[in-house]
């Protein structure tokens, strides 16, 4: 039987290493996937707010208003809660509601929101003489976001991403503990419910590298597209 | 040719409207450099923004060669906007770009091949004297610099006219001397009109052929930078006027009254010069002419595009007769002199 003290930490002939490994791999690719299409669809939505601000055109108002909405809806719901409630959705869309791509729409819905307000603020922080001198130059809207708006406010971007992937990680956990596989699920599964402390600690360990992984990752980015010092 | 006609502009602020710009009425010929001076918020930033469409006009027209840019909007205007170059105050370089793609920008634009973007670009570091700073990114420039690149790269569409927004505002002198020489000599090289706003009278008289003065949205005086200078007529142009020919008048008043005191004999002249007279050697003939004494107070002497203009205080000591006769000497050559008379 197993020891219940502080010992019960270092009992590591309790680790199943093999699953172990499969479900670090799971976090990684839930955090991974999940990061790209938060990227994508938050600055798609950043875009749309920061395009629609202050806008005189009644159609640009309307979806202005829609947009903050469904964002600052989203943002507001825990996680928890938010995996509960769109269970329908999800078996709908993915057809099961079990194992990590189960726990893809939830984690999206959720940190899509938030990145997005991020990449508005972002897009704001830029200096508007740069923006008006690509207009006095006759560019369209679009050539300005690409060759303005993107590239100038990429360090502010990619920190962005970091933050938000790191609360990601934290969030497959969440998402692990009721059933969508990956470190979380298995510090709940065979740690907490089989009393094995072991496999909680080393679960934890592997997930406080993983963020040490994505901010190291993320600083380097910064540091290196930074041209501003 | 740039025509403004009845160019009014009015923001709806929530304090009630604001004329920025009423009643402009405007000509400029090609190939000159017009200066727009006036203090902040009389509206020559508004009025300089109709050029390229930034701003509309709430009624009256701006036309360019003809063609009506107050009345285009979305592909017309930028293709028009392709023409018109334009600088900045605070350069607005995009940081994320070296000094060689921030030149390309506008040709990418406009839809220029790499290749020939670059070929172009290499082209104007050249020209604003940045050859071999082409990799740099703006953070490792000077302001001047900065500048240099801003100027590159409004030239980069070969534009028939350069906006200058308050261009030099953020140099120090002398750089803002290095930017104004590039500009007089882009000017003179490519045959551009030069539109140059600003508040400093020193670039009207470096650079600028003709002025406008601006006062609350109006332009209350315009003309030739010289006749501007010699007759001010408004107390907004004496203002600038006198800002730039005597610096430092009220330290000249108070050196006045001190000498006045001090050589109770002498007799204080005012000299005023403008345009031709600056070149001839009128003092040291009338010294020639009138054996006297004489101590320069205070002058200043400056070149402008049309000929000189400045001012001299000096201190005549003598024979009462021979001071008479100095005096009608300078009539005839025809500088004002004004006698300083103790109250």
């Amino acid at each position: 039987m197993n020891d219940q003290g502080i010992g019960s930490y270092f009992q590591f002939s309790n680790v199943d290493w093999g699953n172990m490994a499969t479900s670090t791999w799971e976090t990684i690719w839930l955090t991974l996937v999940s990061m790209v299409v938060v990227a994508i669809l938050g600055i798609a939505l950043g875009l749309l707010l920061f395009e629609t601000t202050d806008s005189q055109n009644v159609l640009a108002k309307v979806l202005n208003w829609i947009v903050s909405l469904f964002v600052n809806v989203f943002r507001s719901i825990p996680f928890i809660i938010l995996i509960v409630l769109l269970l329908p959705i999800t078996k709908n869309l993915v057809g099961t509601i079990i194992g990590p791509r189960a726990a893809l729409p939830s984690l999206i819905i959720s940190a899509a929101p938030f990145y997005a307000r991020m990449v508005e603020l972002a897009f704001h922080e830029l200096d508007h003489g740069v923006i008006e001198a690509a207009e006095s130059m006759g560019a369209t809207r679009w050539q300005i976001v690409r060759k303005v708006l993107l590239p100038e406010s990429m360090p502010a971007l990619v920190s962005g991403i970091t933050v938000t992937t790191i609360s990601l990680i934290g969030y497959t956990a969440m998402a692990g503990a009721i059933g969508a596989g990956g470190l979380g699920n298995l510090a709940y599964q065979d740690g907490f419910q089989s009393n094995n402390n072991a496999v909680t600690l080393v679960a934890t360990v592997i997930i406080v590298i993983i963020v040490f992984i994505f901010q190291f990752i993320g600083d380097l980015a910064v540091r290196h597209i930074d041209k501003r010092a | 040719m740039i025509e403004f006609k009845d160019v009014t502009k009015t923001f709806n602020a929530k304090q009630g409207a604001v004329h920025a710009v009423q009643d402009v009425n405007l000509k400029i010929e090609d190939g000159h450099i017009y200066g727009i001076v006036g203090y902040s918020g009389a509206g020559k930033s508004t009025l300089v923004r109709m050029l390229n469409g930034l701003e509309t006009p709430t009624s009256g027209s701006v036309n360019i060669d003809g063609v009506e840019i107050s009345a285009l909007s979305g592909a017309p205007l930028r293709e028009q906007r392709h023409k018109i170059g334009m600088i900045f105050q605070h350069f607005n370089l995009l940081w994320s770009r070296t000094v060689l793609e921030n030149i390309m920008f506008p040709l990418e634009i406009a839809g220029q091949s790499k290749a020939d973007a670059k070929k172009k670009a290499e082209h104007l570091a050249d020209l604003v004297g940045l050859a071999g700073r082409e990799t740099a990114y703006p953070s490792e420039l000077s302001g001047g610099q900065k500048q240099r690149v801003g100027i590159a790269r409004a030239l980069a569409n070969d534009p028939q006219i350069l906006l200058s927004d308050e261009a030099t505002s953020a140099l120090d002198p002398q750089t803002t001397d290095e930017v104004l020489d590039l500009l007089l000599s882009i000017n003179e090289k490519l045959h551009l009109t030069i539109v140059l706003i600003t508040h400093e009278m020193h670039v009207i008289r470096k650079i600028a052929d003709h002025v406008a003065v601006m006062e609350a949205g109006k332009i209350v005086e315009q003309g030739p930078v010289l006749e501007v200078f010699k007759r001010p007529k408004q107390a907004v142009t004496k203002r600038f006027v006198n800002e730039e020919v005597t610096p430092s008048l009220n330290d000249t008043t108070v050196v006045v009254d001190q000498l006045l005191e001090k050589y109770p004999n002498g007799t204080i002249v005012q000299l005023t010069f403008h345009g031709d007279q600056a070149k001839l050697p009128i003092v040291s003939e009338m010294l020639k002419q009138y054996p006297l004494d004489l101590n320069i107070i205070e002058g200043g002497i400056h070149q402008t595009q049309e000929g000189a203009i400045g001012s001299l205080y000096i201190q005549l000591t003598g024979d009462q007769d021979q001071i008479s006769g100095a005096l009608g000497y300078l009539k005839k050559m025809r500088v004002e002199a004004e006698v300083l008379n103790r109250e």
